[in-house]
């Protein structure tokens, strides 16, 4: 069923790596194949921060092919060259597990063509590419995915997150959640539902030049905003667009620099349940979720079928 | 307009049984003479008060202390922060006041038969699920499905609900203050819903029987709901219903709007009195 959070703090940061963590874990019991995490840091930095993977995690639940773990730093090498052969400067790397980096790397060229430079070293993904969005995911609940990241001390304005229970494809970080918005710097999206429409949407998608690297249905919503923002339609109506041009049930929530955007289809039949202050917006599939950043009593609601919102961090 | 009375279910003498024990809605009896017979509950005194912190508390544990509570007699008992935690005070089969001082999560006092509940706070998805008889009243608002398959009792939400409230609804009424969603009603086979505030698309789709009465604007009819007559008989009921909520507004009914089922996409009238003519 998954479980989707995200909140956004109106001109202030905080500790927002713990706040995502402690609502993903209260709904840990709608999804515990793996966790994902999209935040957005404080950084007014003119680099940008790579996140990307040269493998998968094979622990066990996996279902992703098991390789010797030699073979990543090899490709490790490979996308350093790609970056270096594109005219990209690597100004600090690092290593976070066995078959994820981070980099800052610094360019003026096109990140479309820098990102299809990188992910042709084979089983190389990128997470995400933008000046504040850190995109992580792993197997494992929040806890483990946080503590595995170091993301307990992350600073920043929004996040947005994903506990899954794989249902349409793999356990693998591959189908894990959030997607980035590819090529789009600091565009990620997290969705709890099904879509009926995924082959001929992402069909029409992929003859337009648009990469996908799962087979989730999720990943088509973020390929589908990335898209309309490509067209230079504005977020909240490329998000209503949606609802006419996906099928299915599906609440999804959208994260950029600087607004997070929410989603319900005209079935309703996905959860979301929201509270709005004047300092923080806080929503996630359970009210329990909101309470582990609240938790004395609090007014909330649930936004009806057909909504769109967006807020400004 | 609606006329059901030419209807070969009607005239086959269908939908005219009167209804009895206390999990069964009494149509426009104006004693509401239900029967209350709890067999093996418990004897409670309503003045016999308690309290219990449910921070710590999980679902299992706190329901069996409500059981253990009544068992010794306790009929008054607050529920402190309730944490919107999921399936608190459900399988209550006693008459019993439940004050529940917070949220609730998803299938807060389901399966519920004869217990008077308040929430301050909001309730989640599928609240009084399978209710059979009682009251609940949610000061605030509530998720989706709200009152899904109840039987009996009123079920009142003082704030807006999601979508999908009282589906597959056999009796009882759900009473809304504010706003509702998509296929509110959808395939309700018997009681009724009042929502005050506007209702969202496909109102009513599929519905077998029963009725709902809506105060403001309607997204669209569903499937077989169709406009019916509202009668001075559905006014006084509505005026009654809406004092037993405690709902005080000065409500105009005049402009209330009602909806019944067009009995179209029944397939009943062809089937059963076949399948009743085989099994004899």
């Amino acid at each position: 069923m998954c479980g989707i959070a995200g909140l956004i703090h109106r001109k202030k940061s905080t500790n927002v790596g713990k706040e995502m963590q402690n609502m993903l874990q209260s709904l840990k019991h709608r999804g515990p194949d793996s966790t994902g995490y999209a935040l957005y840091g404080d950084s007014d930095s003119k680099d940008y921060i790579l996140r990307f993977k040269v493998g998968e995690n094979v622990k066990e639940g996996s279902s992703a092919i098991i390789e010797d773990e030699s073979i990543y730093e090899h490709r490790k090498d490979k996308v350093n060259s790609a970056i270096n052969d594109y005219g990209a400067k690597i100004i600090e790397e690092k290593r976070i597990t066995p078959y994820s980096y981070r980099y800052m790397i610094s360019t003026s060229e096109d990140l479309l063509e820098l990102a299809k430079k990188i992910e042709s070293v084979e089983m190389t993904e990128i997470l995400s590419l933008g000046k504040s969005l850190e995109l992580v995911k792993d197997i494992g609940d929040a806890s483990v995915v946080a503590k595995q990241y170091g993301l307990n001390e992350f600073s920043g304005t929004h996040g947005i997150g994903h506990t899954r229970m794989a249902t349409e494809s793999g356990v693998d970080i591959r189908s894990a959640h959030p997607f980035w918005g590819y090529p789009f710097s600091d565009v990620s999206v997290v969705h709890n539902g099904q879509l009926t429409n995924y082959w001929n949407t992402r069909r029409k998608l992929e003859k337009l030049g648009m990469r996908f690297m799962s087979t989730c249905d999720s990943e088509l919503i973020a390929v589908y905003i990335a898209n309309k923002i490509r067209q230079g339609v504005n977020l909240e109506e490329a998000m209503r667009s949606s609802l006419d041009d996906l099928d299915g049930v599906f609440t999804y929530l959208v994260a950029t620099k600087d607004k997070l955007g929410m989603a319900k289809d005209y079935m309703a039949a996905k959860p979301m349940v929201l509270f709005e202050s004047d300092d923080l917006v806080a929503l996630a599939s359970e009210e329990v979720a909101i309470r582990s950043l609240l938790p004395h009593e609090i007014d909330t609601y649930d936004p009806f079928e057909g909504e769109v919102k967006v807020w400004q961090a | 307009m609606a006329s059901l009375k030419d209807h070969k279910s009607h005239q086959l003498g269908l939908h005219k049984e009167v209804l009895t024990g206390r999990t069964q809605q009494v149509f426009f009896n104006p004693e509401e003479s239900e029967n209350f017979f709890y067999y093996n509950s418990y004897k409670v005194d309503f003045n016999k008060r308690t309290e219990i912190d449910v921070s710590d508390l999980d679902c299992v544990s706190l329901n069996k202390k409500i059981k253990n509570l009544m068992q010794k007699g306790f009929g008054t008992i607050v529920l402190k922060n309730p944490g919107a935690k999921h399936s608190l005070g459900v399988g209550i089969l006693n008459k019993l006041n439940l004050i529940i001082e917070g949220s609730l999560g998803y299938f807060g006092v389901g399966s519920i038969d004869g217990p008077i509940v308040r929430i301050s706070g909001r309730v989640g998805w599928s609240c009084a699920e399978n209710m059979m008889a009682g009251k609940v009243v949610i000061e605030k608002n509530a998720g989706s499905c709200f009152g899904a398959a109840i039987r009996g009792g009123d079920l009142i939400c003082k704030g807006s609900v999601g979508a999908r409230s009282g589906i597959d609804m056999k009796g009882g009424t759900i009473i809304i203050g504010g706003d509702a969603g998509a296929f509110t009603g959808f395939m309700m086979q018997r009681g009724r819903i009042i929502i005050l505030g506007n209702v969202g698309p496909n109102l009513g789709d599929s519905m077998y029987d029963g009725t709902i009465f809506v105060g403001g604007q309607i997204g669209s009819l569903g499937a077989d709901a169709v406009e019916g007559e509202l009668t001075e008989l559905d006014h006084s009921w509505l005026k009654r219903k809406l004092k037993v909520a405690e709902i005080d507004k000065k409500i105009n009914f005049k402009n209330f709007k009602k909806i019944v089922s067009g009995k179209k996409l029944w397939n009943y009238d062809n089937l059963e009195p076949t399948e009743k003519k085989g099994a004899i």
